[in-house]
């Protein structure tokens, strides 16, 4: 499957890319199984999911929990605890 | 009846206070009540330079737009208004502005509370600091407090 990730504050900085296109396996299931995924993918992705437990996603820009199913996603973003207002 | 509409705006540039108090009462005689809340970028005791604020444009005004629904409906409020701040931004500027209309006060001090307090918590938007020295600081950590005062909205 492919999807987009959008990466956002000190996610995007040590990923170092704001998003990119990625083919996912098909034994990525849920948003939990892609983070640890994308851990294996290189030394970037290692430092920006090393604790993926307060790590936040979205799916189609709504807020998801780390058991949802991705399957069917467009977008999913991928950042940290937000710290607007 | 239709459902109250907020207004819900994510910009660069700053806001006005009063013109935005007038966009939800000018001509209206049924509010009794009008509470705003501003946030500004702190100096941190003269060690920030400024806040640079990054958000996820779209999902960042439809979350906004679900908090403000939902303050509508919970308090029924006449009128909501909420503005957040993108880019960099000094000591001494708005960051966010939440204006809630009402009949009576009390319904517009909390449906502004509860907006900020969700806001705070699930709009996707994010505060780096610059520091005065030159440097570039660390991204601004969550804190618990915030979701503590969002969590006493939750209680039955």
């Amino acid at each position: 499957m492919k999807v987009k990730l959008v990466y956002f504050a000190w996610v995007r900085e040590r990923i170092d890319k704001p998003e990119e296109e990625i083919d996912i396996p098909e034994t990525v299931v849920t948003g939990r199984d892609l983070l640890n995924h994308l851990k294996t993918l290189g030394e970037e992705y290692e430092a920006a999911l090393q604790y993926p437990e307060v790590i936040r996603l979205a799916i189609n820009q709504e807020h998801v929990d780390h058991d949802e199913p991705i399957a069917g996603a467009r977008e999913i973003g991928i950042f940290p605890p937000m710290t607007g207002g | 009846m239709v459902a109250l509409k907020p207004f819900i705006r994510v910009q660069r540039e700053d806001f006005d206070l009063q013109t935005e108090i007038a966009m939800l009462t000018e001509g209206r005689q049924d509010i009794g009540a009008v509470v705003t809340f501003t946030g500004l970028c702190r100096d941190e005791g003269g060690s920030l330079n400024a806040l640079e604020l990054e958000h996820y444009p779209g999902m960042a005004e439809a979350e906004m737009a679900r908090i403000a629904e939902l303050a509508i409906a919970r308090f029924s409020l006449l009128g909501l208004s909420a503005v957040h701040r993108y880019g960099k931004i000094a000591p001494g500027e708005n960051i966010v502005l939440v204006i809630a209309a009402a009949s009576h006060r009390q319904a517009a001090f909390d449906g502004a509370n509860f907006v900020m307090d969700f806001l705070k918590t699930a709009a996707p938007f994010w505060k780096k600091e610059h520091l005065a020295n030159g440097s570039t600081g660390s991204w601004v950590a969550a804190k618990d407090a915030d979701d503590a005062a969002r969590d006493k909205w939750l209680k039955p």
